[in-house]
């Protein structure tokens, strides 16, 4: 039984070299990054304590991201929430041809970012398609510059979060839908009950669990956003649609301010640690309630 | 796909199951019958013309970039209003675009990517997740928790130090660089440990009785049976790589290790303001995930609400 004894960690091994090589190594250097001067052309980083985070606290542009970034996750999580929840359900009918519409609704979600962003930017052109509408409804008088004036950049590119986002927890949703014991329904029929007032009493209160999932998952994922405003905005016009991470990424790999830019990307992590500290108090009690 | 088919089955609560022995006692069939039928067909138009409004707002962005890549050059792309239908299709954007736009060696660089990370995933996932699930050895607790924290490290925290590493390492540029910052997840380690966690100890039993080894019982005896497990971890870290775009943009600055994202993107920036060719090479682009998609729709979809029900 000797082999025994080593033979979990065998296996253990090349998995574990991977995450110690590409997460655990990586993150203690990160946080000693944050902690030096470092900028990628000197040999050795100069320690400099908690002069970048100092120095973070009394930047404007970061107060201005970080808001932004706030802001971003107040408006897209709500949509990211609850519009799936009806797409969910209009997909979780069983009548001709349904399979197709799901699949069209998850087509924005293999799609890659950057299309999607190419595919909007054309949508929200001066002479795009969407000022066209909005004017024929007569919502606006002129066409509107969605990406390039100041108030309204980072909306346009919240849109695209929403819409590509959904097909994705639609899909969760319906593998909550689907956990939905069909008695539940077929009582609240016999008691006269509306398919609206099913969807309130029952559809939604019994989707909790996955409902605070992707009200966690969407948070995170709202915590990093940063395909679509690199490819649809750069992050302007003048900063307007940036976000944390777009501000992390430009001052390490354009600024090439690796240790400032590392103390920056210490505050996301403690940021989106909240979530993920939110998120494993709800399983355990999750879990401790399926087990009683 | 046997799951899905029970899946779709029981997809509707509308759908009632009479009972077949005492149709008399379900008050269902008498009522079903006596119902009129136009309220039954409007509720249908309704149902239908939902599902199409929505469609047309899910996927016409794409159409609408489609119709753009094939109007020819006296067509005005910037008409008011705007023409869905092109009146001379022309497929002339897309012979400029694959001139300028080496298409086959992103996609190239696409697949090998994505194709390694996949692999790497499905083996290194569930060779650790075995002894996770199925022995008791020290330090089994810490392990796991260990490996399940890494969920929670934003890679964006991370990418910095990688980078460095992987310059310091010679990966700038090569595939390897591309994949082994991904090549283990938490997430697949996870899946695959509740995978082997649903199998009955007996087997292993039977088998070290028949003389097999551990590594023999893990890859002739426990792997075939967690198949569905793998596909689903194989989808999931398929999309994650194929989609990438943060981690190629910071690795790679030679054009020929671009993946399709990233040449897309430069193809963005050379062609500013040249809409048709633009869009032309953004079709191009997803033609491969589509196609994947089209034929795999069904193991995607459910693959993804497996991963949901677990993660």
């Amino acid at each position: 039984m000797n082999r025994l004894k080593f033979t979990p960690y065998l296996f253990l091994l090349p998995g574990c070299i991977i995450l110690g090589a590409f997460i655990f190594y990586p993150m203690l250097q990160a946080i000693w990054l944050s902690l030096t001067d470092y900028n990628m052309v000197q040999q050795n980083p100069n320690f400099v304590g908690f002069d970048n985070y100092v120095r973070l606290f009394q930047d404007d542009l970061f107060w201005k991201v970080l808001g932004q970034t706030i802001l971003y996750l107040v408006i897209v999580v709500p949509g990211l929430v609850f519009l799936p929840i009806f797409l969910a359900i209009l997909v979780n009918q069983q009548i001709k041809g349904i399979s197709f519409f799901r699949s069209a609704y998850y087509l924005p979600v293999v799609t890659s970012m950057v299309v999607v962003g190419i595919a909007w930017k054309w949508m929200y052109a001066e002479q795009g398609i969407l000022n066209y509408v909005l004017d024929i409804m007569g919502v606006i008088d002129e066409p509107v510059h969605w990406l390039t004036q100041t108030s309204t950049a980072i909306f346009a590119v919240m849109v695209v979060t929403v819409w590509k986002g959904m097909g994705y927890y639609m899909v969760i949703y319906l593998a909550g839908l689907q956990a939905i014991p069909d008695d539940l329904y077929e009582a609240a029929r016999i008691d006269g009950a509306s398919k609206w007032r099913q969807i309130i009493h029952i559809t939604i209160p019994l989707l909790m669990p996955s409902i605070m999932i992707v009200s966690i998952m969407s948070s995170i994922a709202a915590m990093k956003v940063f395909e679509e405003i690199y490819v649809m905005t750069g992050g302007g016009p003048l900063n307007s649609s940036s976000t944390l991470v777009f501000y992390i990424y430009e001052q390490a790999f354009d600024n090439l301010e690796m240790g400032y830019a590392s103390a920056a990307g210490v505050i996301l992590f403690l940021i989106t640690l909240i979530f993920s500290i939110i998120n494993i108090t709800f399983m355990n009690k999750k879990e401790e309630a399926m087990k009683g | 796909m046997k799951n899905v088919e029970e899946i779709e089955k029981n997809t509707n609560p509308n759908v009632r199951t009479p009972n077949p022995n005492n149709p008399k006692k379900d008050p269902t069939m008498l009522t079903k019958k006596k119902r009129i039928k136009p309220k039954e067909v409007f509720q249908k138009v309704l149902t239908y013309s939902i599902l199409i409004f929505v469609t047309i707002l899910m996927v016409g962005p794409f159409l609408w970039l489609l119709s753009t890549s094939l109007k020819s050059a006296d067509a005005n792309i910037f008409q008011y209003p705007p023409k869905l239908i092109p009146e001379n299709p022309t497929f002339k954007y897309y012979g400029e675009v694959m001139e300028y736009f080496p298409f086959a060696r992103y996609l190239l660089n696409s697949t090998i990517v994505a194709v390694l990370t996949v692999g790497f995933n499905m083996l290194f996932c569930s060779l650790a997740a075995y002894p996770l699930a199925r022995m008791n050895f020290r330090g089994k607790n810490l392990v796991f928790i260990l490996i399940i924290s890494t969920m929670m490290i934003p890679f964006q925290l991370l990418m910095i130090p990688i980078y460095i590493l992987a310059l310091n390492l010679g990966l700038q540029n090569t595939y390897m660089g591309l994949v082994l910052p991904h090549a283990t997840t938490a997430f697949g380690i996870f899946i695959m440990r509740q995978a082997f966690l649903t199998i009955p100890y007996t087997l292993d039993e039977s088998a070290r009785m028949d003389g097999a080894n551990t590594f023999q019982i893990w890859w002739r005896i426990l792997m075939p049976l967690v198949k569905p497990s793998l596909v689903t971890m194989a989808i999931f870290t398929f999309m994650m790589a194929w989609g990438d775009f943060l981690w190629p943009l910071i690795i790679t600055n030679d054009q020929s290790m671009y993946t399709l994202p990233l040449g897309v993107q430069a193809l963005q920036g050379s062609f500013a303001g040249n809409w048709r060719t633009i869009a032309a090479g953004s079709i191009i682009s997803i033609i491969p995930i589509i196609t994947v998609f089209a034929i795999l729709q069904r193991q995607f979809i459910s693959g993804a609400m497996k991963g949901a029900v677990k993660g």
